[in-house]
């Protein structure tokens, strides 16, 4: 996502990014940044909570109009939940990431990624 | 408490499925920067999220194909679904469309004047191993579209 806003942002379109991935966004580098500490699901806020919707989504206009430059970061000031256990167990191997048919797609997505590329260097 | 290092738990997440070759995140030392050119009141706004939303009774993404795509923001709301795999499905849940693609909130701000209107359509871009796709295709893609619908400025909604 952070390459989109990147080339939107180049080419003439300012951009906010609402997201839960801090070190990935940033390390990207994207021109504006609203970051929520919660779960991978929920950046524009906590699900049926149009309150702290509003306010999220309003913080990321307030930074549109007023970024003075690239590469800012606003921190939404919301706590997931008081127990913080769910940041130690995500991408762990006691909580697998996917599995089911969410992994049977992610590995067939894999397999077909690798026989286009096989195929375009056979060309 | 501090926030979740993604980068460093999905390169010893995927070490441990025996993926030996760590992803290598996207990185630049320079970023591009757009000055908001009018009022929020006289903007329109686009949309882009990654959380593969679909219309219910329609046919689903693609998920192998993974191009660009884009639905009428005048859907309702309670027609709209994401079939995304890859969020935290212990600690939350994408059953409210409006925590990754806050239409609703956007439609309340276009009411009371805040923001001009809404573009037309949103987009929905998948999340692609190949950063070259994403760069050449996806991005160029969600562009033009921007431009078609006229739009001033975007919000992007990272699942």
């Amino acid at each position: 996502m952070g390459l989109v806003a990147r080339h939107l942002e180049a080419n003439g379109v300012p951009t906010v990014v609402f997201g839960c991935a801090r070190d990935i966004v940033e390390h990207c580098g994207v021109p504006r940044f609203v970051f929520s500490d919660f779960p991978l699901g929920s950046p524009c806020g906590r699900p049926f909570d149009p309150a702290m919707q509003r306010a999220i989504v309003g913080l990321g206009l307030d930074l549109l109009a007023g970024a003075a430059g690239p590469g800012t970061t606003v921190v939404t000031p919301y706590e997931w939940a008081a127990d913080t256990s769910w940041k130690d167990r995500i991408l762990t191997r006691a909580q697998p990431f996917l599995e089911g048919e969410a992994k049977a797609r992610w590995l067939e997505r894999k397999a077909a990624g690798r026989a286009g590329q096989a195929e375009r260097k056979a060309r | 408490m501090t926030h979740v290092r993604y980068i460093d738990r999905t390169r010893e997440y995927y070490l441990g499925e025996g993926y030996t070759t760590p992803y290598r995140w996207a990185h630049f030392d320079e970023i591009p920067f757009t000055p908001l050119p009018k009022p929020l009141s006289a903007c329109r706004i686009g949309l882009v999220t990654t959380a593969e939303v679909a219309v219910r009774g329609e046919a689903s993404p693609d998920h192998l194909a993974r191009t660009v795509y884009a639905l009428p923001t005048a859907t309702p709301v309670e027609q709209l679904y994401s079939g995304k795999d890859a969020y935290d499905r212990h600690a939350t849940t994408l059953d409210d469309v409006d925590a990754y693609l806050p239409i609703t909130r956007l439609g309340e701000l276009v009411a009371a004047g805040r923001i001009g209107g809404l573009a037309a359509r949103f987009q929905v871009v998948f999340s692609n191993y190949s950063q070259r796709t994403t760069m050449t295709v996806d991005a160029p893609a969600v562009l033009a579209q921007c431009r078609e619908d006229g739009v001033d400025a975007v919000l992007l909604c990272a699942v």
